[in-house]
């Protein structure tokens, strides 16, 4: 089985993203290798926020290739997902040449000229290295899901004017799922699984260090501690990565060089989505140091 | 079979018992994958592996105890730097857990098994238990210390340091998994692959009894509620828009069609009544059901927005609504079950579960929850302590609502054993057989209408 061969081992990847500014836990590097070495589909589910689409973005960064990017969401079919007909242009074409025969007529307006590729279709045509990365897959239909199995499973797309059309090269494809829904087993069976949970607390700090580049070590270590707290706790939403980040980001804008407890309330809010987890949080915290001295 | 591919399919349809449904053809993508990765870093063969052959998550726990018995990291005892006796053992532990050294906890996990965790003397009767182990080590004794280690090091006192205990905590905990790791591994060096990796590897979240589920593994169940939730009201959204895919109300287009002069321009469609309906959980709160009943109360006020109205009740021996407790508990569900205990008035005498009774008292004071509208779930294992199981109060709710379903959580088998009186009961409604959240699920999407 060819793959799309843009690395050459696990170190290779983990090296390469985090040049781009995505540092990758070993599970993260070993899958996209095998995926590439493999050349079979990635598909990633995982909690929102902790750097699903990231990964295909710095896949593509890292791999120098183009991204091509299938938004899914409810209701998206076939012509916005693979192709479709130019209507305008043809009946303008059918316009314009009014003495020809209609067999002259029909075989050209069926041409590649007057059709519109969408995502799929435009990720599989290219000759350069190409990413595709079909975002949300969980929200789109069930039937869409058949579409993709074409697609994913052979790299190819049949219009049936044109014939089919075969991929001149691979696609590295990463699909994305938030977990709202089952993805068919099908489509499941075709593609490699990774689930991305939140990083451990030494790559959190890292990924901190190197997204907000004010804080310091010290600073750092203690947004990923109360973190780990918070996540621990029975929470409606657990803080992601990208909230971390944001809260580094707050508590350098608020001047904050520690956490004191009074700069902890006054940003809870930007980690916490809910009230109640605010309130939850805030009596625990606090409980905590009751306890302590 | 013998080496890796050998390995590698007797791995396979171990996953395959634990309810990881790999096929052949994920085998030979696992295959691949050994191939590309080559078998030098035991990590990364983890994660192929994993890529390869878990399909989803929630099923990566089963799997890592599992290649940790089919791939284990060494054989026979460890050889290196021996300990000499118990506080040598607990001294390094100490440095070790303070450092959070994962390598060397790794070592000391298998230090630990076999200087304590042996049992039984001839050849195959013994073996090694970790439960042993942990019990004569007690490595939760050493938080103190090490939190002692940890501030000694960083002098300046910040807020974030009182969350250090239970940083210290969770890494106890993780070297608890360490140790069951290794007394597996050597339990199976002794008795098997096979054997072991079928009974001593713990379910899936989801394929967990809820009448045998540990407190952690409550705990569990209760983080995936929201998830579950979320995947169900999908699911149940998707089937009520197909289901209001409209007919066409032939006699209503024709008669329209009539301003048209008989060409039907403008097609009727049948009306749709809005299809959500009521939901009414009546839950038996005694003792070892009380998980079942928590947990499906959760999921179903995490599904609130499918219904038009959900009432929830329960009972021990006396029956009371606590649709106001499950609500507010929607903040914190870990206390949820106490604090039903705690406000409503669910005893009346000693706390064993009465069914004929509390029946008779939900038929008595709320029979006017129960409508033509209502779906109705009664939760509870039909033990009647030997008490009267109060059939007539039963039909009367299953003819008062419009649908009405028994669940219980025990096996099947052992319906109508000792004082249960399933059998009776499921001739008067529909019984199904809930153990695990595996199964609610699947009764839960079966049953609801759309």
């Amino acid at each position: 089985m060819a793959g799309t061969g843009y690395f050459t081992s696990v170190e290779d990847v983990t090296a390469k993203l985090a040049d781009t500014g995505y540092l990758a836990s070993a599970a993260v590097a070993t899958t996209v290798f095998l995926a590439d070495a493999l050349g079979k589909p990635l598909l990633i589910e995982g909690p929102a926020g902790v750097g699903k689409t990231e990964l295909a973005k710095a896949v593509a960064q890292a791999s120098g290739s183009r991204l091509v990017r299938l938004q899914c969401y409810e209701g998206v079919d076939e012509s916005r997902a693979l192709y479709e007909w130019n209507h305008a242009k043809q009946l303008l074409r059918i316009t314009a040449g009014k003495d020809e025969t209609w067999d002259e007529a029909r075989n050209d307006i069926f041409g590649e000229e007057f059709l519109l590729a969408r995502p799929l279709l435009t990720a599989i045509k290219g000759d350069e290295p190409t990413v595709l990365l079909i975002d949300e897959t969980d929200k789109a239909d069930v039937e869409i899901e058949g579409l993709l199995l074409e697609v994913l499973g052979d790299f190819q797309i049949t219009v049936p004017e044109l014939g089919t059309i075969t991929a001149g090269r691979k696609p590295f494809v990463v699909l994305t799922s938030n977990a709202t829904r089952e993805l068919s087993e099908a489509l499941r069976r075709r593609c490699l699984f990774l689930h991305i949970d939140f990083p451990d607390a030494a790559l959190e700090q890292r990924i901190v260090r190197l997204k907000v580049p004010g804080v310091d070590d010290a600073l750092a270590a203690s947004v990923v501690k109360v973190i780990t707290a918070l996540r621990a706790m029975e929470l409606r939403k657990a803080p992601s990565v990208a909230e971390t980040i944001d809260w580094a980001r707050t508590l350098l804008a608020l001047g904050a060089d520690s956490l004191g407890e009074d700069v902890v309330r006054a940003s809870l809010g930007v980690i916490l989505k809910h009230q109640d987890d605010v309130v939850k949080a805030d009596a625990r915290l606090e409980l905590g140091k009751v306890l302590d001295s | 079979m013998s080496g890796v591919p050998g390995r590698l399919v007797e791995f396979v349809e171990a996953l395959r018992e634990h309810g990881i449904p790999a096929g052949p053809s994920e085998t030979v993508d696992a295959a691949a994958a050994l191939e590309v990765l080559g078998l030098d870093s035991r990590e990364q063969m983890r994660e192929g592996l994993a890529a390869a052959l878990v399909r989803r998550g929630g099923q990566r726990a089963v799997f890592d105890a599992t290649f940790d018995i089919y791939f284990p990291l060494g054989v026979g005892a460890p050889s290196q730097d021996p300990v000499d006796d118990l506080a040598a053992l607990r001294d390094r532990l100490a440095t070790a857990l303070a450092a959070n050294d994962q390598p060397e906890l790794t070592q000391l996990a298998g230090l630990a098994v076999d200087m304590l965790g042996e049992y039984g003397g001839t050849a195959g009767s013994g073996g090694w238990s970790a439960h042993q182990t942990l019990e004569r080590l007690q490595p939760q004794t050493l938080v103190v210390r090490v939190l002692e280690a940890i501030r000694a090091g960083a002098p300046e006192a910040d807020f974030t340091d009182r969350l250090d205990r239970d940083d210290v905590r969770r890494r106890v905990e993780g070297f608890r998994g360490l140790v069951r790791t290794e007394a597996r591994r050597r339990v199976a060096e002794v008795r098997g692959r096979e054997r072991v990796s079928r009974h001593a590897v713990p379910p899936a979240a989801d394929r967990v009894d809820f009448l045998l589920a540990s407190r952690a593994q409550l705990a569990e169940l209760r983080r995936v509620v929201q998830p579950l939730s979320r995947k169900l009201a999908t699911r149940l959204a998707a089937r009520r828009r197909r289901h209001a895919r409209g007919h066409i109300d032939l006699r209503r287009t024709l008669r329209r069609s009539l301003s048209t002069g008989g060409v039907p321009m403008r097609p009727s469609y049948r009306r749709h009544r809005p299809g959500r309906p009521e939901i009414v959980l009546l839950c038996d709160m005694s003792g070892s059901v009380a998980g079942f009943a928590n947990f499906t109360m959760l999921l179903v006020q995490a599904l609130r927005d499918q219904f038009s109205k959900v009432r929830v009740f329960a009972f021990i021996d006396a029956c009371d609504e606590i649709t106001h407790l499950v609500d507010t508990g929607a903040a914190d569900p870990e206390d949820l079950g106490a604090r039903i205990l705690a406000d409503a008035e669910l005893t009346r005498w000693d706390g064993h579960s009465d069914y004929g009774h509390a029946l008779g008292e939900f038929v008595e004071r709320y029979s006017d929850a129960v409508g033509p509208r209502t779906s109705m779930l009664i939760l509870g294992d039909a033990r009647t302590n030997g008490g009267d199981p109060n059939l007539d109060a039963v039909r009367g709710i299953a003819s008062a609502a419009r649908h009405t379903y028994w669940l219980n959580p025990e096996r099947t088998a052992l319906w109508s054993t000792g004082d249960s009186e399933a059998h009776a009961y499921a001739e008067v409604v529909e019984m199904y057989e809930c153990r695990n959240v595996h199964q609610l699920t699947r009764l839960v999407t079966r049953l609801l209408p759309a």
